[in-house]
């Protein structure tokens, strides 16, 4: 049997380096595995929490914003409108808010044992989609209860949006994984560019209902508008255009090879400079 | 064969730090865009942590890593271990490396033991089938069955230690890399693992590369040892050479007359070398030669009585003998000033095959003085070849016992 050989060398060229985490996919479970074991030991409300949390968002939303102002929810129910967008949008701000954290809190094992560290922000993000889960549950139930059908094509946007939003929270993560590890005030900045990003995506409020049409061109290049307009589509909303979903996927293929690039980039002396 | 590891002209260079090594986005964007341009106008030096690295390690050889703090025992481990890459060179390694830096890498406090193996044991390469095959058997080595599923910060902290000592004693790489893992923990249990590791070592062939401040842990482990200073290979081979070399490296860095070197205002302590029959410093011993502990030493102020001894400790930590220059003329009376030596011959037929360490002293026990006492300054090997002249005579393998007499018989038919 030939032995496996392994070349140690200067960091050279760039490889995308998912072959090794391929190689590597049982610890990519159990880092996951471990994320979402310990998240539902450490807090005894648990899951009932997950649940608590979009559904208190919601009734403050319907109840300040629906009630005060008129939007064209391309005919669903404002509550349906905005626990979609919520859902969404508590998926991508964990996945990236703990992917950015990731690599510093590993920092510790990162120092003593080599393992492809895509992995970890890979696995946060991952760990992210629990949540999300369980939020999914809620919004089935809310559909119910305002008698929303699904059509034939619903899983499908369904499919496409939670694709759009889980590449570009991964590409994001992955990069403000590497820059926290490079520049350790970084950290302080993801909190803000998640808020800003908050109010920019319409999570509360439709992209159509925006005026000024340089804002709403502006705004279709956020990926997160692209995925939460696919995913309303599932329900009947309107689709998002065509060049509306081009721009967010260019965007998020973008964010995607930057943060890929740069990860793997600094990722050699992660353990030097942790 | 292809050797298990071969490292060519390596070398690893660091950027010494005033700041910490990590750089914070208010640094970088608080200096003036004209600075980006010309970045870094005070260079950091840098400095070479190894340097020229060349080392070939054949499979099923077990070398031990030593040298001082900072001479890149770790550094090199790191490398081949792929932690962090070389600055320059390359390493091939063939076969299935498993690094043990650290116990207990990954563990959880909030997960149950039973969890935390398998968490551990995939941080450390080992499949989960591979885990549920050993599963049982890990547990029973840990001694913690009872516990196992409860979680782990409900341990002890000698629990959690046997608990990650179990799981890394079971991982079944061709290649193993272990770093210092073992100067924690309890004595009894250290053993344990020493000894499972040799036992699988030997069944399996598997290559070991240990590093340890402990020489008699490496000596007892390692057939090879590698000695680095300054991030060099100052010395390779066996290991009792090897630690010799070391300990003399240590003790040659101080001038005699240095206040630091080790004494009393009377004594001083120069040098302890083990010689044959013939005088020649040697490392390595048959069994049936006589050894000669020689040691040099300046004595300062006179009218001093001074006792000499040796500990003679084996490579399980064993105390074999102590011995007092009793049947000396210097015992009952005063050294006058000047450089003497002294020399205790340890009879042949003796000390077992093994690794030996030597400790020794000036004292006057009456007076309850002890002018040094340098703890384990001197290492030697003994070894055997299958002769009647030996007290293993032909039997193969190991022979017990800590001490080998060969002793007379007497056999008479009644």
């Amino acid at each position: 049997m030939e032995k496996m050989l392994t070349h140690i060398r200067p960091p050279g060229r760039f490889t995308s380096g998912w072959r090794e985490v391929w190689q590597y996919r049982e610890l990519f479970y159990f880092f996951t595995w471990r994320d979402i074991r310990v998240k539902y030991k450490q807090t005894t409300l648990g899951i009932l929490w997950v649940v608590l949390q979009p559904l208190g968002m919601m009734l403050l939303f319907t109840l300040i914003i629906a009630r005060n102002w008129q939007m064209d929810t391309g005919g669903l129910p404002y509550p349906v409108f905005v626990l979609a967008g919520l859902i969404l949008w508590s998926l991508f701000s964990n996945a990236v808010s703990h992917a950015g954290e990731s690599m510093i809190q590993h920092a510790g094992i990162i120092k003593k044992i080599y393992f492809p560290r895509l992995i970890i922000p890979g696995s946060a993000v991952l760990s992210a989609l629990v949540d999300f889960f369980a939020g999914l549950m809620i919004f089935f139930a809310l559909l119910i209860f305002y008698g929303q059908s699904l059509h034939w094509f619903s899983p499908f946007y369904f499919g496409a949006g939670l694709l759009l939003l889980l590449t570009t929270a991964l590409g994001a993560g992955i990069l403000l994984s590497a820059l926290n590890v490079k520049y350790r005030d970084f950290r302080y900045t993801i909190s803000f560019l998640l808020q800003l990003l908050f109010f920019s995506s319409q999570v509360i409020y439709p992209l159509c209902s925006i005026p000024q049409e340089w804002l709403r061109i502006l705004l279709s290049f956020n990926p997160v508008n692209t995925s939460i307009g696919l995913f309303r589509a599932g329900l009947g909303a309107p689709s998002p255009g065509i060049q509306e979903i081009l721009a967010g996927l260019c965007v998020t293929l973008l964010l995607l090879v930057t943060g890929l690039f740069f990860f793997r980039k600094t990722e050699a002396y992660f353990a030097d400079i942790a | 064969m292809k050797p298990a590891i071969e490292i060519k002209n390596l070398g690893k260079q660091y950027r010494l730090h005033e700041a910490p090594p990590y750089l914070s986005l208010r640094d970088v964007l608080s200096k003036a865009p004209w600075d980006w341009a010309g970045k870094e106008k005070k260079a950091d030096p840098y400095f070479w942590a190894l340097q020229d690295i060349n080392l070939r390690i054949e499979p099923g050889e077990r070398v031990g890593l030593i040298g001082r703090n900072g001479a890149g025992k770790s550094t090199l481990l790191k490398i081949i271990s792929r932690i962090t890459p070389p600055t320059r060179g390359e390493a091939f390694i063939h076969g299935r490396v498993g690094s043990l830096l650290e116990v207990g890498t990954g563990f959880h406090p909030e997960l149950s033991g039973r969890e935390n193996i398998f968490l551990n044991g995939s941080i450390l390469g080992l499949k989960k089938a591979e885990i549920k095959r050993q599963l049982d058997a890990i547990i029973d080595f840990s001694g913690v069955e009872k516990f196992i599923d409860s979680p782990l910060k409900h341990y002890s902290s000698g629990m959690q230690l046997r608990l990650a000592f179990a799981v890394a004693a079971h991982l079944e790489p061709e290649i193993l890399l272990i770093d210092e893992v073992l100067a924690v923990g309890d004595m009894e249990f250290q053993k344990k693992c020493i000894g499972k590791m040799e036992e699988v070592s030997r069944k399996d062939g598997r290559t070991i590369l240990f590093v340890s401040h402990n020489m008699s842990y490496t000596a007892g482990l390692c057939e090879k040892a590698v000695l680095l200073e300054q991030g060099m290979v100052k010395a390779a081979g066996p290991t009792a050479t090897v630690i010799n070399s070391y300990l003399h490296s240590l003790a040659n860095n101080q001038p005699v007359n240095d206040a630091r070197y080790p004494g009393s205002a009377a004594v001083r302590f120069i040098s302890l070398k083990a010689v044959n029959a013939k005088g020649d410093v040697s490392g390595n011993f048959d069994a049936t030669e006589i050894i000669g502990l020689e040691m040099e030493y300046e004595v300062l102020e006179k009218d001093h009585i001074l006792w000499l001894g040796y500990n003679v400790h084996n490579n399980f930590g064993v105390n074999v003998f102590d011995t007092h220059s009793v049947q000396t003329e210097e015992y009952l009376k005063p050294h006058a000033t000047g450089r003497y030596r002294a020399t205790a011959w340890i009879p042949a037929h003796l000390l077992n095959t093994g690794v030996y360490f030597i400790s020794c002293a000036v004292f006057n026990h009456l007076k309850q003085v002890i002018h040094f006492h340098e703890k384990d300054c001197l290492v030697f090997s003994v070894s055997d070849q299958f002769s009647a002249e030996s007290a293993r005579g032909l039997s193969p393998g190991d022979f017990p016992g800590i001490v080998r007499p060969l002793l007379k018989w007497d056999i008479t038919k009644q």
